[in-house]
């Protein structure tokens, strides 16, 4: 079960991405008062909101997936499974993608969707090896379109170091789709002695970001709305198994010099709901606080206009090739360093640290000195009005 | 980047707290006017900053907020309509009315789209002849140029598809009933930075002197706010109670006139409903009877939907700065942004809905309060 982008005309980018790895939240019902008598829980039907990664997309996952399905290893809400099979360990992931438009600066659908399946088995620590590809085709798609999607899925998944070895193709009727819905499955070994999960952040531990945040999503977002900014925003979108790699080596050579456990703690890509909500994730499960500060987080002036323009916060802004990796202390001084000598994590930052205070609250030191938490969203980022 | 980071500077942020410290001797109350100043208040964790004795009240200038529950089901019964496209401001769309939001129309079939400029409701309607296109025209003097703008050209361009369902509010007549409340609080105000660009500030000028009030216009940006502030508490601790201009980068006492020309061809003043607040005689706008042809309230017959505020909610005495956000029982529990009880949670920019998001609710419950300096790590 996996990732759904909220559909194709949604306000707001939000491009796909994750998994179950939800909070599960327990809202409370008013039926007591008189005003605003609907509360937004009790929808008849799915609204785009529970495509947003935000509290809507929990609830939809605790109340109606996890019911229908639980068990041991889904409970985990990671963004990949990790299997046990005949003393082998392998990390398995699925992700559907369904971004308008299908084609955008520094990227289209099919990179997509190979670089964010790559991803979610990365964040394990994995090594990823095959993918599966299920295409829903719209009556209509110009097949030059579907030509150069596919085309750039051989290309990224060539340079991500996978293989496409299965895949299913289904043609709805006009109308019934948006261009092009893909779907792709993923398996890849681990084979380091890794135990990344979102439960193992400890306090102490240092929070590290791989480089400028918010440039898929706001790409997306002008595209999609024909916002003219100046100066191109281009999506990040990237696989980043090789940029892992180098950080697990960086890692293994504290971990031997100390001798304790593996020093990479948790890994995710923060796609959909973007840094904030990520971070949400881990702290909540790994039941710590975590400290952020607001002038270590890059932002590009770019993205930064754009979101100042339109009321909307780059830290709930969706990345497709950007990771959060929470550190023991005494590893992370080397793996940022081999971060920021890797092109995909040259702008890496430490950003902020787990602490013990505050358990599954994320709190932040703003620019200007104060302090602010950063809560998980309810649905989708909406522009304000002025 | 430029423009932004020498207003977040906290270096800067620190000098003017000091400066604030120095001269004030004694406890004042001040409002900031509107909701994007609350929201940056909030969110950069000014109050947190500023000295005991300097307490900053949220004031009615959040406009979806305002924009009363009978005006939302309206917009609801028209954006049910099967051949309606209902266009309106994002944050609009999460607004409960009696039964769901827009959201939930919009899941049910209805044709709900956000626009980020009125204009784009031309295009619109020019793709869709057979369609009509009803945009939700919310907002304050900020947003009446534009909406303005859009009533203006579809009668010039003879767009007969087009309408606009009216709910804008105006700023100066809120501050003098806040004034007027024998329960009032507000000593000096942060004035509405993007309403004055619109307006200039000169029609504060005889409110300030009436009431003998510091009204500071104030800009977004935290250097702004906390400028705004020790404005403010200078003339306040001097007894002086006069506009002065912190926004000076941005507008000046006249407005922008080419603006101002064009609202008032389209709207005209009137007396206005404010939800949490009731009604204020003269306090917002409505379109002039030559934009008949546009105006949605005319066009569509909406049977008037009784509705009831909730009893328990205090977003009426928020919105005057009698109370906080904390005052409140529910704030938090029973009320959150997913079940709002009344205006100032229903958007982003409301007092509550700002504190809400920004976890000024776990404060209460989790009660750790991390000391920002002595926390290492990356700063």
């Amino acid at each position: 079960m996996t990732r759904n982008d909220s559909a194709a005309n949604a306000p707001v980018a939000a491009p796909s991405s994750s998994s179950f790895s939800q909070n599960p939240t327990t809202e409370i019902p008013n039926p007591l008062f008189g005003s605003c008598p609907l509360p937004i829980f009790q929808h008849k039907n799915i609204v785009l909101g529970h495509g947003s990664g935000g509290k809507l997309t929990s609830e939809l996952i605790d109340k109606v997936f996890l019911r229908a399905f639980a068990n041991p290893i889904l409970d985990k809400l990671d963004d990949q499974a990790v299997l046990q099979i005949n003393g082998d360990r392998l990390a398995f992931t699925t992700d559907s993608f369904v971004v308008t438009p299908i084609f955008f600066p520094g990227g289209d659908i099919g990179t997509l969707a190979i670089n964010g399946t790559v991803n979610d088995l990365a964040m394990s620590g994995a090594r990823p090896l095959y993918l599966a590809a299920a295409f829903i085709l719209e009556e209509g798609l110009p097949a030059e379109e579907l030509r150069r999607v596919v085309e750039s899925m051989g290309t990224a998944a060539r340079k991500a170091g996978v293989q496409l070895v299965t895949g299913d193709t289904k043609v709805v009727n006009r109308g019934k789709g948006d261009k092009l819905f893909i779907t792709t499955t993923g398996i890849g070994a681990i084979e380091r002695d890794v135990n990344i999960s979102a439960n193992r952040a400890r306090p102490g531990d240092k929070i590290l970001l791989s480089g400028y945040i918010g440039d898929h999503g706001m790409a997306i977002m002008s595209k999609r709305e024909n916002l003219e900014f100046e100066g191109a925003i281009e999506s990040d979108c990237a696989a980043l198994n090789g940029l892992v790699d180098c950080m697990l080596d960086a890692c293994g050579a504290v971990a031997l010099r100390q001798n304790g456990g593996h020093p990479l703690h948790c890994m995710r890509d923060p796609t959909r709901g973007g840094v904030a909500t990520t971070l949400n994730e881990i702290a909540s499960q790994s039941k710590v606080g975590m400290f952020l500060h607001e002038d270590q987080i890059p932002v590009r002036e770019s993205v930064q206009g754009a979101c100042e323009i339109l009321g909307l916060d780059p830290l709930y802004v969706a990345n497709e090739g950007k990771l959060v990796a929470i550190v023991a202390a005494e590893a992370a001084h080397a793996v940022l360093q081999t971060m920021q000598n890797h092109p995909l994590g040259r702008d890496a930052k430490m950003i902020g640290e787990v602490v013990s205070e505050h358990p599954g609250m994320v709190r932040m030191q703003t620019r200007v000195g104060g302090t602010r938490i950063l809560d998980v969203m309810f649905g989708e980022q909406l522009p304000r009005i002025c | 980047m430029k423009y932004l980071d020498e207003y977040r500077d906290g270096r800067v942020a620190r000098k003017i707290v000091d400066e604030i410290q120095r001269v004030q001797t004694k406890p004042w109350v001040i409002m900031e006017v509107c909701g994007g100043q609350t929201h940056s208040i909030v969110k950069n964790g000014i109050d947190y900053l500023l000295p005991e004795g300097v307490e900053l009240v949220h004031g009615p200038g959040c406009p979806v907020c305002v924009t009363p529950l009978e005006m939302i089901d309206k917009a609801h019964a028209i954006a049910r309509m099967p051949d309606v496209i209902f266009c309106s401001f994002g944050d609009m769309l999460r607004v409960p009315g009696s039964e769901g939001d827009l959201f939930t129309i919009k899941s049910e079939g209805g044709d709900v789209r956000v626009v980020y400029s009125p204009i784009d409701c031309i295009k619109i309607a020019q793709a869709n002849p057979d369609k009509k296109v009803v945009f939700f025209a919310i907002g304050f003097e900020t947003t009446a140029p534009a909406n303005a703008m859009l009533a203006w050209r579809a009668k010039q361009e003879g767009l007969k598809n087009v309408s606009l369902l009216v709910s804008h509010v105006l700023v100066p007549p809120a501050l003098a009933a806040i004034l007027q409340s024998p329960e009032n609080r507000v000593q000096g105000f942060l004035g509405p930075g993007h309403v004055c660009a619109v307006m200039g500030y000169e029609e504060y000028e005889p409110i300030s002197a009436k009431y003998h009030v510091p009204i500071v216009v104030s800009g977004f940006e935290p250097l702004d706010i906390l400028q705004g502030t020790l404005m403010t508490i200078r003339q306040l601790e001097t007894e002086r109670g006069e506009v002065e201009n912190q926004y000076s980068r941005i507008l000046d006492r006249e407005g922008n006139k080419t603006a101002q020309k064009l609202v008032f061809q389209v709207f005209q003043v009137g007396d206005r409903n404010w939800r949490g607040i009731g009604t204020i005689p003269h306090s917002g706008y409505h379109l002039r009877s030559e934009f008949a042809d546009h105006d949605a309230e005319k066009l569509f017959d909406v049977a008037q939907i009784a509705t009831r505020e909730s009893a328990i909610c205090i977003s009426g005495e928020i919105l005057r700065g009698i109370k906080k956000p904390k005052d409140c029982p529910v704030f938090g529990t029973l009320c959150t942004p997913q079940n709002p009880l009344g205006a100032t949670m229903v958007s982003a920019e409301g007092a509550c809905a700002a504190y809400y998001a920004y976890g000024r609710h776990l404060n209460q419950s989790k009660g750790v309060d991390v000391p920002i300096h002595s926390v290492g790590g990356a700063a």
